[in-house]
């Protein structure tokens, strides 16, 4: 099956909304914040103190008692997401042919990425840093305060 | 049988290879997300279920393959950056070629201390 290219400079049809449009602006505004919020992410994370070491439940509990981590990774997990999931659409639009193979990879894409939005968000924002009943070495250091 | 290649729109040189580069740090990074947000909503499980898990992250191998994702991560976020100033710069067009070199060079510049100081982490070393 051979692909038809639009004539680079035909004009669009004026039906609708310009989904195309609004996911190309999509990219470059939130590329450009995520490039702050992940760039600080890796940080927070990575640089200070012990690094990768000292990455545990304590302290994700430590980070999200603060509403300002919260808000900082919910703005990172829909923000990337989104990006993530409308870039691989595109390499999707660009390499499969079949027309319903390309419609069933790129619908779920957009599930895989509502599940994720959906189940991190519930994580970040219903999270309890002091779980009844578990180990308190394990907990962070405001637990047992 | 065809006697000679099909047309091509790939064009060789910067404006490619940048582009072809954006597409394989981003497909790895979107993996590497996926992943990510499921072994982080371990802590809505236990406390030792995430541990568990994110222990992995802290071994020698695994600790080389996240050097890998934040190279992937530096250049796709420097190029975004190079993209969106060639779509709304006046100039942008212009310096395409040498904002792509200067991409390269701070990629460069913020991993070779990112990488000393996780790199030291990761092997306990210092």
């Amino acid at each position: 099956m051979s692909v038809v290219i639009e004539t680079p400079r035909s004009p669009r049809s004026r039906k609708g909304a310009n989904w195309e449009k609004y996911g190309w602006m999509y990219m470059r505004i939130s590329g450009a914040i995520l490039v702050a919020l992940i760039f600080g992410h890796l940080f927070a994370n990575l640089m200070v103190g012990e690094g990768i070491h000292a990455i545990d439940f304590a302290f994700v509990g430590g980070k999200w008692a603060n509403p300002f981590w919260q808000v900082w990774d919910g703005l990172m997990l829909w923000l990337a997401l989104i990006h993530g999931t409308n870039g691989m659409r595109t390499i999707v639009n660009d390499y499969v042919e079949r027309q319903n193979v390309r419609k069933a990879l790129v619908w779920a894409l957009w599930v895989i990425c509502g599940a994720l939005i959906v189940l991190g968000t519930l994580v970040i924002f219903t999270f309890d840093p002091c779980p009844a009943g578990s180990d308190p070495s394990l907990l962070p250091s405001f637990c047992t305060k | 049988m065809p006697t000679k290649p099909a047309g091509t729109l790939y064009r060789g040189k910067v404006g490619m290879w940048s582009w072809v580069l954006h597409r394989i740090t981003g497909v790895a990074i979107f993996f590497f997300l996926l992943v990510h947000v499921l072994d982080t909503a371990l802590v809505r499980l236990s406390p030792e279920a995430y541990n568990a898990v994110i222990s992995t992250y802290k071994t020698p191998l695994i600790g080389l393959a996240e050097t890998g994702l934040v190279v992937a991560i530096l250049y796709h976020a420097l190029n975004g950056v190079r993209i969106i100033l060639v779509d709304f710069w006046r100039k942008g067009a212009k310096y395409q070629n040498k904002m792509w070199w200067a991409v390269l060079v701070i990629c460069v510049a913020l991993f070779v201390p990112f990488a000393i100081r996780h790199l030291s982490n990761v092997f306990h070393i210092g």
